[in-house]
């Protein structure tokens, strides 16, 4: 066993003694509002946590695979459905600190959508290409959209996949180049709108707050492909097309991850691919209105709530800095090393903790974000994932 | 085999094109070989999945690459894949530690 095998297996022990004892007991009545998790990745565990106290409450284990791993909430909070990489989707009860259902709906996953209304769960796959839906009361099946294109009915790997209103699910078509919506206001199959030749290689998309505008990045070209959820007859539209001016791109040692709007002055700020650079993008008009240098391929673009400040993570070798920007002035405010692997960020919803995984120290630290001071450091086991409850309550998340 | 005489023999190899029929012998010692069990497991995983099985790039379990000739791989994990997201290692694998992963995914990572 490796030093780093060893050391993840012991703390994984002594968490596990530790928590053991703070653990939510069955009994005692509370909110979820507060609540988070945590995905450990290696040992393909979940931390249940919370902000108030900043603690952890439960770790949840044997949920597989957690190499890529998301989360959404139901619309109560009480429930966390956790997509892995292996295809497996578990519903795990945040109070009781188990999981309730767990289901390998295929062979290998990149991530889910809740409904609307909160009914049904969608996961996109990789293998085999599509999308499957369940039911978010008991995971049973529901639907399946096999991601078909070409003559040959190859499947595609589905990335960017999100709700949207009007029960409906939006998702692309990384081999196709292709964005599909999947209408389920009406019982029965659902209703499939597909937009073709939209660009080369959509790795992963974004629908803004409101729930009206979808946009793809694509890796195989030079743009962003947008698509209005309020007038689908209007087609796709490219947007920042160049934005790489023609140069050769930088080589790209993570996917960046497309998950970034900030309210303030309306801007949405978004990793370019294959440039150290921060795109800031005008959506009345759809322009460019800055690009802020960074240091290092950029990952996750994540704006504090109230929109003052947009956190930025990097890419391997530079995933041991993160970058905080400034929104008024748009530019970096400041930069923090807070260790090696920092994979994730998430901020509590009124915008007091900024919560990070330092994956390979095995630590999640909060900040208090206006004055750049970590103001608690929880063990984790290979933290990567953070997702706190209010998403439960988001169009998109 | 000194290190020089070990190039030299490779190039003359890979002239000859039959590099593939004699694999690179890989000395790593143990604190790199930790780092690129490491930088596999974790970089390499974040595309192709921290089992090998596969992600937005292909599986590299040992099934996955039986038909697959060594210089190709190494060439891959080198220089990268033109068109796919696929990004080069050379600023930072040198060639015989590209061999050392080939070898080690080969046995399989689990």
């Amino acid at each position: 066993m490796s030093v780093i095998g060893m050391k993840t297996a012991l703390s994984a022990m002594v968490a596990g003694v530790l928590l053991a004892v703070t653990a939510v007991q069955a009994g005692d009545l509370r909110g979820t509002g507060d609540m988070g998790v945590i995905i450990e990745r290696q040992s393909g565990s979940l931390l249940i946590v919370e902000s108030t106290g900043k603690t952890r409450l439960a770790r949840v284990e044997e949920l597989g695979d957690f190499s890529h791993a998301s989360v959404k909430f139901s619309r109560d909070a009480r429930y966390a459905f956790v997509f892995g990489r292996d295809g497996g989707l578990s519903r795990i009860d945040l109070l009781r600190g188990e999981t309730r259902q767990r289901v390998v709906q295929a062979g290998n996953s990149v991530g889910g959508a809740i409904s609307q209304d909160g009914s049904l769960v969608a996961v996109s796959n990789y293998e085999p290409g599509g999308v499957h839906v369940f039911s978010s009361e008991d995971l049973g099946p529901v639907a399946r959209i096999p991601a078909e294109y070409g003559d040959e009915g190859e499947l595609s790997k589905v990335v960017g996949l999100v709700d949207a209103p009007g029960q409906r699910f939006v998702f692309s078509l990384f081999d196709a180049g292709e964005i599909w919506v999947a209408d389920f206001s009406e019982p029965g199959e659902p209703d499939i709108r597909k937009f073709r030749d939209v660009g080369r290689q959509p790795y992963d998309a974004l629908i803004t707050p409101d729930g009206r505008y979808y946009i793809a990045g694509l890796f195989g070209e030079d743009g962003l492909v947008l698509l209005d959820l309020w007038d689908l007859d209007a087609g796709v539209q490219r947007i920042m097309d160049g934005y790489g001016r023609g140069e050769e791109p930088l080589p790209v040692y993570k996917m960046p991850h497309l998950e970034g709007w900030a309210a303030a002055n309306g801007l949405l700020f978004l990793p370019a691919v294959g440039r150290h650079e921060l795109l800031v993008v005008n959506p009345d008009g759809w322009r460019e209105v800055a690009r802020i240098p960074v240091h290092g391929q950029p990952i996750f673009a994540v704006a504090r709530p109230d929109g003052r400040q947009i956190w930025v993570n990097f890419a391997y070798p530079d995933n041991d800095t993160v970058q905080v920007v400034d929104v008024a002035s748009l530019e970096v405010a400041a930069e923090l090393k807070p260790g090696s692997g920092v994979l994730h960020m998430e901020f509590t919803p009124r915008s007091e903790q900024l919560w990070l995984s330092v994956r390979d120290e095995n630590r999640v630290e909060i900040y208090d974000p206006d004055t750049l001071e970590r103001v608690a450091t929880l063990d984790a086991i290979t933290p990567s994932g953070i997702f706190m409850t209010y998403r439960a309550h988001r169009i998109g998340l | 085999m000194p290190d020089t005489l070990g190039k030299a023999f490779r190039l003359a190899v890979m002239f000859l094109g039959l590099a593939a029929c004699f694999p690179l012998t890989a000395e790593i010692d143990e604190e790199r070989a930790g780092e690129l069990r490491h930088l596999l497991i974790q970089e390499c995983g974040s595309c192709h999945g921290l089992t090998m099985r596969g992600g937005l790039g292909p599986a590299l379990t040992p099934e996955a690459l039986e038909d697959r000739h060594d210089i190709g791989l190494r060439a891959i994990i080198l220089h990268g894949v033109p068109g796919t997201p696929m990004p080069g290692w050379n600023w930072k694998l040198s060639e015989e530690e590209a061999q050392w992963l080939v070898d080690l995914l080969r046995e399989g990572v689990e």
